[in-house]
C-alpha cells in the first residue's frame, strides 16, 4: 500500500538526476558540465550585450575600434574556433566516453535477461527460461545487470526509467537492448516516452530492486501457476471471471483464462498498482476499476463489463487472492 | 527619401504608371491581385488568424496541465489539440508569415522590382495555402482532428490504431498546403536570381535576401520527401499498401527517416527568415554596416545546406546503429558553426556600433538570447546518450519552443514594428511597443525556461496529465502563468499596432534610416514601388544618397521608368547587368479559382468519390488554360 503510493508519484521517483546507477550517473555528470559550460556562454553574450547597451553612445570596441579586421577576428575566434572546441570535447566525451556505458549492454556481459513488451497501454515483463510473466513491475536482484530485450505489441513505446539509465524506443520489427542495473534496492519510476495514444499519459512502469535472496523468492513465488481459491467468495469470483469476458482479454496461469489483450493476473494480487500505475492496488480501487474502467483510464481497452455489485465483490476478492 | 515629381514630365509618368498598376477595386481587387504587397498582407492577416487558433489551442494545453489531474480537455481532445498546435504554429502560421508575408512583402521592395517573378502563381500560393489550412480544420471542426502528433508516427498513424480520418485530413491537408510552399519557394529563388535592380550583383545583395534563398532552396529540397510520406501513409491507409507495416515487410522507420529529413531541414526553415529579419534591423539601429557581411551570407546558406545531413539525431533513441547516431550526431555539431558565426556577428555589430535600443531592435536582443538558450540546449542533443534520456521529454519542449518560438517568432515581431511604419505610413507608439516587448519577453521566459527542469525531473511530453507527488505540479503552475502572461504581451502588441493604424502619427518613407531599398519609396508604397527603377552600388543602397538623387533625376529624364505597361527589369543572375523588359501578369481570377478546384480534388479524395476528384482536377486544368490567356495591357 505504502509502497503503491510511492510507485505511483513519490517526490523525484522520476528525475533524471536522482540517479541510482552508472550509466543514469554518467548521463547526469554530463548534464552537469553541458550546464556549466553553456551558463559561460550565455553570461558571456549577455555581458557583450550589456557593454554594447553601456558603450551605445561609442562606436567601436573599447581598446579595438572598430577597424574591419578586429571585428571580423572576434567573429572568427568566437564563431568559429571557439565553438569548434566546445564542440569537438562535447562530442569526444558524450559520444565516446558516456556513451560507451550507455550503450546496449555487450553480449555476454550481463547475467540475467528480461523481456519488455510495450502495450496499449501497459508493460508486459517476462522472465525467459522462468516461466515468469508480470505486468508493470518489474522486479531485478539489486547489483546485478540486466539484458533488458524491450519489444512492441502495437504501437511505438519508448521504455524510460530515468534514474537507472537512458530511454530506448519499442519499435514493431526492431527489439532494442538496454542495460538495467541498480546499486541499491529501492523502486524506480519509469513512464512511456514515445506519444502512443490517447492513454500514453499512463503509461507508467516500476523498476523494483531488490536484495538477491528477496528477488530469488520472488521469482520461483511468481513461477507457481495461481492459487485456486479458498473461500466461497473467491471461488464465486473464479467463475465471474471465467464467466465474464474477462478471460477472453487475460491469463492466469493454471486456469482456462489464457488471454493476451491485458496484463497476465496471475499473481495480480501481489502487485502494489493497477492499470501502469494509474491507482494503487487496494481492494476497493480494484473494485472501482473493474467496474469503472474507462472512467478511471478513458479509451483504454477494458470495456466496462456492467457487472453486479455481488459479482464485482467476489470478483475482487478473487484477484487480491492471488498474491 | 521618396522620389517626387518636381516637372510636368515627371508627374505624367508617375500618373502613367499609377493608371498602369492600379489594382481593381473593393473585394474583387483583393480576390484578383497579383500584387505582391496585397498579397503578402493577405498572408499576414490570414497567418495571423491561425497564430490565434494554434495560441488558444496553447492556452487550453497549459490549462489542463496547470495542475495535476485536472480535466479541462477530455484525453482524446487534448491530443487533438496538442497535434494541431503543432501544425498550426508549423505550417499554417511560421512559415506562411515569414515567406508568405515578410517575403512576399519585402523582397521585390528590397532588391528594386515592381513584383515576384510569376505573381499569378504567388496568389495561387496564397490561396493554396489558406484552402489548405482550412481543409485541415474541417477535420478538428467535424470531430475528426488529427491526433498522432505533429510528426505522426506509424502505426500509431495507421488505419489500424487510427481508424477515423483525422490522419486522412492531416495527411491530404499537408500535401496539399507543400504545393503552396513549393510553389512559393520557386517564386522566391527566380525573383532573387533574376529580378534583382541594377547593379546589385549577389555580393551587394541585402542579407535578408540571402537567407530567403537559402529557405527557399531548402523548401524546394525538403517538401518532396515529407510529400512521399504522406503519399505512402495514403496508399497504407486507403488501398491497403504495406509500406510501414512490419508485418507485411514494411518497415515503420521509413516513415521516420522521410518524415524527418524534411523535418529537420524545416526547422531552419522555419529560422532562416528570422535571420534575415535580424540582419535587416541590426545595421538600421546600430549606424553600421554588418560585421563579416561574408561570412555571415556564407553561414545562412550553410545552414540550410548543413540541415539535410542531420535528420537522424531525432531518431537517437531508435536503436540505429552506433556508426550512424555517431555520423548524424557530428554533423548537428558542425551546423553549430554557421549558427554561432551569425550569432557573433550579430553581436559584434551591435557592440562596435552606436546602438538605439528602439523597439525593433529589443526584439532582436530577445531573439539573440532566445536564440542562444535554444542553441545551447540544441548542443546538448547531440550528445548521444544526453538526447537519449531527454528526448520526448519536456527538456526537448523546452529547446525547440526557445528556438521556435524565442528565435523564430521575436524577429517576426520585431519586424512587425521594423517595418510597420512603411506599410501604413504611420508610426507606433514607442513606449508601448517597448512594453509589449518586455511584457512578451517575461511571458516566453517564464512558459518555456521551466520545462527543463521539468524534463530533468522526468516528465514526458505529449501526456494530457500527471500524477501529483511527482513534483511536477509548482513549474507547471509557472509555466502556466507564463504562457498567461505571454498571451498578454502578444495582446499587447495588437494593441499597440491597432492603435497606430487609427491614430499614429504619419511615418514619412524612412523614419528609422534603414539602409535597404524599402526605405527610398513613399510609405505605403504605391502599386508600381518604384518609379524609377533604382541602380546600385553596394549592399546598403539607402546609404549611398548619391545614387538615391541619381534615381530621382533619373525620373525628370525618364530613365528606367518602364512606364509603357506592366514592366519590371530583369537581370543577370551573377552581375544584376541590366537584362531585359519583364511584362507582369495582371491581376486575374485564375489563380483563386485554380485553388479551389484543387480544394475539391482533395476533399473528393478525402471523401472517396475518385471520379469527382478527377472531374475537379479537369476543372483545374481549364482555369490553368484561361491563366495563360495574354490580356491587353494598358499603356
Amino acid at each position: 500500500m505504502l509502497l503503491g503510493a510511492v510507485a505511483i508519484g513519490g517526490c523525484g521517483a522520476q528525475s533524471t538526476l536522482d540517479t541510482h546507477s552508472r550509466p543514469a550517473r554518467e548521463i547526469a555528470d554530463l548534464w552537469w558540465w553541458m550546464l556549466a559550460a553553456a551558463v559561460v556562454v550565455l553570461l558571456g553574450a549577455i555581458a557583450l550585450l550589456a557593454v554594447g547597451w553601456r558603450q551605445r553612445h561609442h562606436a567601436g570596441l573599447i581598446g579595438l575600434g572598430r577597424l574591419e579586421r578586429h571585428t571580423t577576428g572576434l567573429v572568427v575566434t568566437f564563431g568559429i574556433l571557439v565553438p569548434l572546441i566546445v564542440v569537438t570535447a562535447v562530442f569526444a566525451i558524450a559520444n565516446f566516453s558516456v556513451a560507451s556505458v550507455t550503450n546496449a549492454p555487450a553480449v555476454g556481459s550481463t547475467s540475467m535477461t528480461i523481456d519488455v513488451t510495450g502495450h496499449q497501454w501497459f508493460w508486459e515483463v517476462r522472465y525467459p527460461g522462468r516461466g515468469v510473466v508480470t505486468a508493470n513491475e518489474i522486479h531485478i536482484p539489486v547489483g546485478t545487470r540486466i539484458n533488458a530485450v524491450l519489444r512492441t505489441a502495437d504501437v511505438i513505446h519508448s521504455f524510460w526509467v530515468p534514474s537507472l539509465n537512458r530511454k530506448a524506443d519499442m519499435i514493431p520489427g526492431y527489439p532494442n537492448r538496454i542495460l538495467l542495473y541498480a546499486d541499491k534496492p529501492g523502486v524506480y519510476r519509469g513512464q512511456c516516452a514515445e506519444f502512443c495514444g490517447i492513454e500514453h499519459a499512463n503509461m507508467a512502469t516500476t523498476v523494483i530492486a531488490e536484495s538477491a535472496a528477496r528477488f530469488k523468492a520472488w521469482l520461483a513465488h511468481n513461477a507457481q501457476p495461481a492459487a485456486s481459491p479458498v473461500t466461497p467468495q473467491q471461488r464465486a469470483g473464479l467463475r465471474v471471471f471465467e464467466a465474464s469476458s474477462c478471460a477472453s482479454c487475460h491469463t492466469i496461469a493454471g486456469t482456462p483464462a489464457h488471454g493476451e489483450i491485458g496484463p497476465d493476473l496471475t499473481h495480480v494480487g501481489g502487485r502494489t498498482t493497477l492499470a501502469a500505475l494509474t491507482i494503487p492496488n487496494t481492494p476497493a480501487q480494484m473494485r472501482d476499476w473493474i467496474l469503472h474502467p474507462q472512467r478511471i483510464k478513458p479509451g483504454n481497452r477494458m470495456p466496462d463489463l456492467a457487472l453486479t455489485a455481488p459479482d464485482a465483490d467476489a470478483l475482487v476478492a478473487y484477484l487480491e487472492s492471488l498474491r | 527619401m521618396a522620389t517626387v515629381a518636381t516637372t510636368p514630365e515627371a508627374r505624367a509618368r508617375i500618373d502613367r504608371l499609377e493608371r498602369i498598376w492600379t489594382q481593381r477595386p473593393g473585394l474583387i481587387g483583393w480576390l484578383t491581385t497579383t500584387d505582391h504587397k496585397r498579397i503578402g498582407l493577405m498572408y499576414l492577416f490570414t497567418a495571423s488568424a491561425f497564430f490565434l487558433v494554434g495560441g488558444i489551442e496553447a492556452l487550453l494545453i497549459r490549462t489542463q496541465l496547470a495542475a495535476p489531474e485536472r480535466h479541462v480537455l477530455s484525453p482524446g481532445a487534448y491530443d487533438q489539440v496538442f497535434t494541431m498546435h503543432g501544425i498550426t504554429m508549423i505550417f499554417l502560421f511560421v512559415i506562411p508569415v515569414s515567406t508568405g508575408a515578410f517575403g512576399n512583402y519585402l523582397l521585390p521592395l528590397m532588391i528594386g522590382s515592381r513584383d515576384m517573378a510569376f505573381p499569378r502563381m504567388n496568389a495561387l500560393s496564397f490561396w493554396v495555402f489558406v484552402a489548405s489550412g482550412l481543409f485541415i480544420y474541417t477535420g478538428m471542426a467535424v470531430g475528426q482532428g488529427p491526433d498522432a502528433g505533429w510528426f505522426d508516427y506509424v502505426p500509431l498513424a495507421s488505419k489500424q490504431f487510427s481508424p477515423g480520418e483525422g490522419i486522412d485530413f492531416y495527411a491530404l491537408g499537408l500535401i496539399f498546403a507543400t504545393i503552396s510552399t513549393t510553389a512559393a519557394a520557386v517564386n522566391f529563388i527566380v525573383t532573387i536570381f533574376k529580378l534583382r535592380a541594377p547593379g546589385m550583383s549577389l555580393n551587394r545583395m541585402p542579407l535578408f535576401c540571402y537567407a530567403f534563398l537559402a529557405v527557399s532552396g531548402a523548401i524546394v529540397f525538403a517538401l518532396p520527401a515529407l510529400t512521399v510520406a504522406l503519399v505512402l501513409l495514403e496508399l497504407d491507409r486507403r488501398l491497403g499498401f504495406h509500406f510501414y507495416d512490419v508485418a507485411q515487410g514494411g518497415d515503420p522507420l521509413l516513415w521516420q527517416h522521410l518524415f524527418w529529413i524534411f523535418g529537420h531541414p524545416e526547422v531552419y526553415i522555419i529560422i532562416l527568415p528570422a535571420f534575415g529579419i535580424a540582419t535587416s534591423i541590426i545595421p538600421t539601429f546600430t549606424r553600421r554596416k554588418m560585421v563579416a557581411f561574408p561570412l555571415v551570407a556564407l553561414a545562412e546558406i550553410l545552414v540550410a545546406f548543413i540541415g539535410f545531413g542531420v535528420w537522424a539525431h531525432h531518431m537517437f533513441a531508435v536503436g540505429l546503429p552506433t556508426i550512424i547516431t555517431i555520423s548524424f550526431a557530428a554533423a548537428s555539431l558542425v551546423i553549430v558553426i554557421p549558427s554561432a558565426i551569425q550569432l557573433f556577428a550579430w553581436m559584434t555589430t551591435i557592440v562596435t556600433g552606436t546602438p538605439r535600443f528602439k523597439t525593433p531592435l529589443l526584439w532582436i536582443v530577445g531573439f539573440i538570447v532566445f536564440f542562444i538558450i535554444g542553441g545551447l540546449s540544441g548542443i546538448m542533443f547531440a550528445a548521444i546518450p544526453f538526447d537519449q534520456q531527454l528526448t520526448d521529454s519536456y527538456f526537448v519542449v523546452a529547446h525547440f519552443h526557445f528556438v521556435i518560438f524565442g528565435a523564430a517568432v521575436f524577429p517576426l515581431l520585431g519586424g512587425l514594428y521594423y517595418w510597420f511604419p512603411k506599410v501604413t505610413g504611420r508610426m507606433y507608439d514607442e513606449r508601448w511597443g517597448q512594453a509589449s516587448f518586455w511584457v512578451t519577453f517575461a511571458g516566453t521566459f517564464a512558459t518555456f525556461f521551466p520545462m527543463h527542469i521539468l524534463g530533468l525531473l522526468g516528465m514526458p511530453r505529449r501526456d494530457y496529465t500527471y500524477h501529483p507527488g511527482l513534483g511536477w505540479a509548482a513549474l507547471n503552475l509557472l509555466e502556466t502563468l507564463g504562457s498567461y502572461l505571454l498571451s498578454g504581451g502578444l495582446l499587447l502588441v495588437l494593441a499597440t499596432l491597432v492603435i497606430a493604424l487609427r491614430r499614429g502619427p504619419p511615418a514619412g518613407s524612412d523614419p528609422w534610416g534603414g539602409d535597404t531599398l524599402e526605405w527610398s519609396i513613399s510609405s505605403p508604397p504605391p502599386a508600381y514601388n518604384f518609379a524609377v527603377i533604382p541602380k546600385v552600388t553596394s549592399a546598403y543602397a539607402m546609404w549611398d544618397a548619391a545614387d538615391r538623387e541619381e534615381d530621382a533625376r533619373k525620373l525628370d529624364r525618364g530613365e528606367l521608368v518602364l512606364d509603357h505597361g506592366h514592366e519590371t527589369p530583369a537581370s543577370t543572375v551573377l552581375d544584376a547587368d541590366y537584362d531585359e523588359v519583364l511584362t507582369m501578369a495582371s491581376g486575374s481570377w485564375a489563380p483563386l479559382l485554380l485553388a479551389l478546384a484543387l480544394a475539391g480534388v482533395f476533399a473528393m479524395l478525402l471523401l472517396g468519390h475518385v471520379i469527382t476528384a478527377v472531374s475537379f482536377l479537369v476543372l483545374g486544368a481549364l482555369v490553368l488554360f484561361s491563366w495563360h490567356v495574354h490580356e491587353p495591357q494598358a499603356s
